[in-house]
């Protein structure tokens, strides 16, 4: 019997503060990011899906055609093409195709690179009703980018 | 001018638009509250503020397939939910606005309410053996019983109330209330009454949460465990007519509490009585009720059951023998 | 509540917890035998997506796995990395500087207060209460935002690499971390346990619901907060320590009861005692590298290998089998949540459909972690 009672006391007073915290918590302010409105600013090291790193001066990707990103993806996302180079020697980028589809952000094409060649993109609001908008041509990517910045 | 038909009319326009502008409008309240309460925004789109929310809603749900299912009992299945509304629109057919505005002050108007407030138990009975699914047929089954546990202190609650005023007319009650909150029901300083009268208006308040099927105590419609309860196989109006069922249950029960507890339509310190008062006090329960709902988590069904049954109703009994006791002496 | 008497065909019924449930946390199917509100028999569907994760090692090299760990159980998946980086490791014989050591048990229990905080507001929507999963997310929300600062990632991890870990941290990081740690140790006691825990309504909902006994749990090798919530007082962290855990003073919470009260508490204690360790690895940090000397072409020698770590749930361990080849030759998790799950089937027997879903929440499961 002392333990209805007490029961019924110490579960009114528990349902009592229970209301005082969410009312308090009625009155402070509303921690929402209203998204279109307030867009966020992506970290340095947020992964967005990879890009081509230009050479300052020509404007020409700094990619040598090795492979090893091709080799390092555990998800065989990339395809890159290269032909000789005629001034020299090495080979020249024609063709890079990253299959975002596929992608899994898992950064081993962007560390396996010894050329400095590829880097995360800043890119997080991508949304389309094509598929084929996520089969991404680098080159083409960075063409635009240099266009942009001229 | 009791018996002119135009006045019947009025009342009847009236009481519907009430209806109507509460039925969708409490959802924006709800959706608001509850977001506030949760530091988010809430509908901000539709509208100012969201306040074409609901129209929007309406919208969506006049327009999809009203889907019967195969095996569904046909005749029950579509009634039941009309079954909801009905109760709870009739109700408002006798609850005293303010002096001067009440559709109907019939002298067993209480005991009207409470037979109303069954029909409402039997719709959400019917629509979930009418559907057909067994998620829907254990959710009316706990339906019914909460209801029935629950129904049994908020009589004996509202019988201390009718032995103090001497009448079952809500607008007698509500008259014997007037001059301030000192009158009131719930504080009651004459006779003696203020020791058992917030026992009452606790009770009587627990149990229409309890009535209105809303959480903590909402079995019926136990979202996570139970998709949806008996509304699972309702699309479009249907669902839509329950969910203003709800809503139009809680204004109900919002009417009754602030009608035999709270003074009806007196002001607090007995200058300006008028139906502003009235509003005021249902929306400040209202509000109540979606406060209470957003903070706790759902009881379990025998819980349920014995707090109605091994609290309320002894609590309930005793506060009812002491009343009684005090009229007696006093 | 237990059934007394055996029920005829025509008195039970099946009810399908299908694949598709607000309450089971993933794709899981529990195939209950009801008697009105009382479930007779419980026996979960497991299958609902296998994915193939451990053939999918097979295929590829050793640092190709690393993004599956994360996807395998995405609430604590920093363990996941962590345990995989263990036993490669161990096999090929890296050596990890003490930096990335200190910075992966800092961001391992980061994790694994943000998986508890994940728990607690599922399972207290499971039951009913939907305000504090909006608090929950609030503090979660930090910790996401401070491991996107070091991982560029939001969920799915691919953060450890053999030797080390790929990214350095920041002193924004630092003293973000220290920030949080203190938000977060000055909104516990009112709104996680003055709004819930005291609450009469969860406690009646959860004390002596789902009882569990020491035995059943050796018996179905369940481990993590489930085993510490019946008395068993075993974590990997201490009985087992690897990496730097030794060098921190902290406690295993452990609770007799068994109910789900008692795993609901070890949880909540756990993450009082994941901020300490988080704040002692903070203060001792060192400096130096963040990668160790580790070949690009992995070729291990060929063996046996076995590591264990301790997840939010349990004890993760990973058997690898390793030809001298650079892929894999066979990679076995074994998964806590799976252990955890099995209890279900017993323990189930004889509660009101409910209850038992409560004791679903309090076990804590995910179930891509199940399949795999």
């Amino acid at each position: 019997m002392s333990g209805y009672l007490s029961d019924i006391v110490t579960g009114g007073k528990s349902l009592i503060t229970g209301l005082a915290i969410t009312a308090r918590e009625f009155f402070r302010p509303v921690v929402t990011e209203q998204y279109p409105w307030e867009v966020p600013t992506m970290t340095p090291l947020f992964r967005g899906h990879i890009e081509l790193i230009a050479n300052e001066e020509t404007g020409e990707p700094n990619c040598v055609v090795c492979g090893m990103c091709q080799r390092a993806c555990p998800s065989v996302c990339i395809s890159l093409d290269g032909k000789k180079n005629e001034s020299g020697k090495g080979k020249v980028l024609t063709r890079y195709i990253l299959d975002f589809t596929k992608c899994s952000l898992c950064g081993s094409c962007v560390e396996s690179c010894n050329f400095n060649a590829l880097r995360f993109s800043k890119d997080y609001n991508l949304a389309s009703f094509d598929k084929n908008d996520f089969i991404m041509d680098l080159m083409k990517r960075l063409e635009e980018q240099n266009r942009c910045k001229h | 001018m009791e018996t002119s038909i135009w006045r019947a009319l009025l009342y009847l326009v009236g009481i519907m638009a009430f209806a109507g502008v509460n039925a969708a409008w409490l959802g924006w309240c709800e959706r608001k509250g509850a977001a506030r309460i949760q530091r988010r925004i809430g509908p901000c789109e539709a509208g100012f503020a969201g306040l074409m929310q609901p129209l929007a809603d309406g919208l969506k749900l006049l327009s999809k397939q009203l889907l019967v299912p195969q095996g569904v009992d046909g005749i029950i299945f579509r009634v039941a939910p009309v079954l909801a509304m009905i109760p709870a629109i009739t109700s408002m057919a006798v609850i005293p606005f303010s002096e001067n505005i009440g559709a109907r002050a019939m002298e067993l108007s209480v005991l009207l309410l409470f037979a109303l407030a069954s029909i409402g138990m039997i719709a959400v009975l019917l629509g979930g053996w009418a559907s057909g699914n067994k998620y829907a047929i254990i959710s009316a089954a706990r339906g019914v019983s909460q209801n029935l546990a629950y129904e049994i202190p908020m009589l004996l609650t509202v019988i201390t109330v009718v032995l103090i005023s001497g009448s079952m007319n809500l607008r007698e009650i509500a008259l014997s209330q007037q001059g301030g909150f000192w009158h009131w029901n719930i504080f009651r300083l004459e006779n003696g009454h203020f020791l058992t009268m917030w026992i009452s208006f606790i009770i009587f308040f627990i149990c229409s949460v309890a009535e209105t099927n809303r959480a903590p105590f909402d079995m019926a419609e136990a979202e996570s465990e139970l998709v949806a309860g008996f509304m699972t196989e309702y699309g479009s109006m249907g669902f839509g007519l329950f969910m203003m069922g709800e809503y139009l249950n809680i204004v109900v029960g919002a009417c009754l509490t602030a009608t035999l507890f709270l003074g009806g339509w007196d002001c607090p310190f007995g200058l300006t009585p008028g139906v502003w008062w009235f509003l005021l006090k249902i929306y400040i329960l209202i509000f109540t009720f979606i406060w209470v709902r957003w903070t706790y988590p759902r009881t379990q069904i025998y819980r349920l059951l014995n707090l109605s049954w091994k609290i309320l109703i002894p609590f309930s009994l005793a506060n009812l023998l002491v009343t009684a006791a005090l009229i007696k002496v006093f | 509540m237990t059934v007394p008497v055996r029920l005829r065909q025509d008195e039970t019924f099946v009810l399908n917890l299908g694949p598709q449930h607000p309450a089971t946390h993933g794709v899981l199917r529990v195939k209950l035998t009801m008697d009105g509100e009382y479930v007779v028999k419980a026996e979960p569907v497991l299958g609902y997506i296998h994915r193939m994760h451990e053939k999918m090692a097979e295929n590829g090299t050793f640092a190709q796995f690393f993004p599956n760990t994360a996807r395998m159980d995405y609430l604590h998946a920093l363990a996941f990395n962590h345990g995989w980086a263990l036993v490669v490791e161990k096999a090929a014989g890296i050596e990890v500087p003490e930096r990335a050591e200190y910075i992966r048990v800092i961001t391992v229990e980061l994790n694994r207060i943000a998986s508890h905080l994940l728990w607690w507001a599922a399972f207290l929507l499971d039951l009913g209460g939907f305000t504090p999963l909006l608090y929950a997310f609030d503090d979660r929300e930090k910790i996401i935002d401070l491991l996107e600062r070091v991982t560029g990632s939001r969920l799915t991890y691919s953060y450890m690499r053999f030797g080390g870990v790929c990214n350095d941290i920041d002193d924004e990081f630092i003293a973000g971390t220290r920030d949080f740690i203190k938000q977060l140790r000055s909104r516990m006691p009112r709104l996680y346990h003055d709004l819930v825990t005291h609450n009469i309504i969860l406690i009646k909902r959860i004390k002596d619901i789902g009882l569990v006994s020491a035995e059943q749990c050796r018996r179905y090798g369940a481990t993590g907060p489930v085993a510490r919530g019946s008395g068993i007082d075993y974590d990997i962290r201490k009985n087992e320590p690897y990496s730097v855990y030794p060098e921190f003073d902290f406690d295993i919470p452990v609770f007799d009861e068994g109910d789900s009260m008692a795993r609901y508490m070890v949880r909540m204690h756990e993450m009082e005692q994941s901020m300490r360790i988080i704040e002692q690895a903070l203060d001792k940090l060192p400096g130096g590298p963040v990668m160790g000397k580790a070949p690009k072409v992995l070729k291990p020698e060929a063996g046996y290998y076995y590591s264990a770590v301790e997840t939010a749930r349990g004890s993760l361990g990973h058997r690898l089998v390793c030809n001298g080849d650079k892929n894999p030759f066979k990679l076995k998790l074994r998964s806590p949540t799976f252990s955890n799950l099995s209890l279900f089937g017993e323990v189930a027997e004889g509660m009101l459909l409910a209850d038992a879903l409560a004791f679903m929440g309090s076990l804590d499961l995910v179930i891509p972690e199940i399949d795999r």
